[in-house]
């Protein structure tokens, strides 16, 4: 019982941090990094993206001796896509504001690798509710990267965390600028960098 | 004309799908390695993005589009939640003709091009672009064009990236930071030159 225990931890845990999907196995860094200019877009898209990923992996796991071998990923896609479609919905629906942000990316989470790696790697072979877990563990790995680039950003690029200010009015007047620069592009390919050095370093001791 | 010539040059520089908007990172990063690979999917992107922009937007403007059932005398349905499942397959279905084609009528073409199709159909650029011409209301000649910028910005940001890489081998980067961090750092750097190309407006 107790082994049991530990490895639906282990499938739940590793990926927030030895085993992070982007970190570590590299997968799905497209299309995400767009959202983290602010805190707010990087945690909806954090979100939606662990509710894809857990159900899809559910899904897939639970027709995983229904679906023949050499259609599966056609299978998968169409599963995915399902899912996506009702989290862009949703996103539409209830915080339309956001989702005009987002704008395209919600819908990319299809072509996103983690969606699939998993689905493929993982829920092929695992019973339902450990791939559930796998699929939330992975998917908040995810979110936790997005959300340190989008923390970083935020805060030095607009001086605001979540649309508030929280750097004093007292440094402005001292001479502190925001770095527009963390605004572009280029910012967040260069904090992927660092926070990957800083993760390897770190796992290496 | 002003405008096609600025959405051109706009997809290639400073709209780079690449490096402005993070599209395509996954082979970009594997593929990378090597030169004569990334020149190959460079030109099969191109070549698809090309293709598939135009024909998606004939797919989204005919058959989903509010209102575009109208010519089936059906003016009263909005089909376009169902865009992107129909894009995936529209790409998936027109990498395999081409694979087919180009198997059939050009053998050379085929053995340097026809390893990389498949993996082009779950390449994010691709679905992407497809995703901003709707969004940015393109027609079908802008949307031609938009296509095949967007693929050559790509295909220059991907070989740029294998020669800078080959050159980083004799590099004597920090522990940690080999592969992938420094892959990334050299990318924002490579992006912060597209973005000099920002002032320009045609």
């Amino acid at each position: 019982m107790k082994k049991t225990e530990s490895k639906t931890l282990k499938v739940l845990l590793d990926p927030l941090w030895k085993n992070n999907p982007i970190m570590v196995q590299i997968l799905g860094i497209c299309s995400s990094l767009a959202v983290t200019v602010q805190l707010k877009t990087a945690i909806v898209m954090a979100i939606a993206l662990t509710m894809v990923v857990a159900f899809s992996n559910l899904a897939v796991s639970v027709l995983r001796n229904v679906i023949p071998r050499n259609i599966r990923i056609i299978a998968e896609l169409c599963i995915v896509a399902t899912l996506v479609i009702i989290a862009d919905e949703l996103l539409k629906a209830f915080m339309y504001d956001i989702s005009k942000q987002l704008s395209v990316f919600v819908g990319l989470i299809i072509t996103n690798c983690i969606v699939m790696g998993r689905a493929e790697s993982f829920a092929l072979a695992n019973p339902p509710i450990l791939s559930f877990l796998d699929g939330i563990g992975n998917g908040v790995g995810y979110g936790s990267v997005l959300i340190a680039v989008a923390f970083i950003r935020e805060l030095l690029g607009s001086g605001t965390l979540l649309g508030f200010d929280v750097v004093p009015r007292i440094f402005y007047l001292s001479g502190y600028e925001n770095m527009g620069f963390m605004l572009l592009a280029p910012a967040a390919f260069i904090i992927i960098g660092l926070l990957v050095w800083l993760q390897r370093t770190l796992l290496n001791k | 004309m002003d405008n096609i010539i600025s959405i051109f040059i706009n997809s290639i520089f400073i709209g780079n799908i690449l490096l402005a908007y993070f599209l395509g990172m996954c082979s970009f990063l594997s593929v990378s390695k090597n030169m004569e690979a990334s020149v190959g999917l460079g030109l099969a992107v191109t070549f698809v993005l090309a293709v598939t922009t135009p024909v998606n937007w004939l797919v989204y403007y005919y058959l989903l589009a509010p209102g575009a059932l109208t010519w089936a005398g059906l003016p009263g349905i909005d089909l376009s939640f169902l865009k992107l499942v129909t894009f995936i397959a529209v790409v998936a279905a027109i990498v395999q003709a081409i694979e087919m084609i180009i198997d059939r009528f050009s053998p050379f073409l085929y053995s340097s091009l026809g390893v990389f199709l498949p993996l082009i159909a779950v390449n994010c650029a691709i679905l992407g672009v497809a995703l901003f011409m709707v969004e940015r209301d393109y027609n079908l000649i802008e949307s031609i064009v938009y296509g095949t910028g967007s693929g050559v910005g790509w295909m220059l940001a991907i070989v740029s990236m294998a020669a800078i890489r080959k050159k980083l081998r004799y590099a004597d980067v920090p522990e940690g930071l080999e592969g992938f961090g420094i892959t990334m750092i050299s990318t924002g750097l490579m992006a912060m030159a597209f973005m000099l190309f920002s002032g320009i407006t045609m």
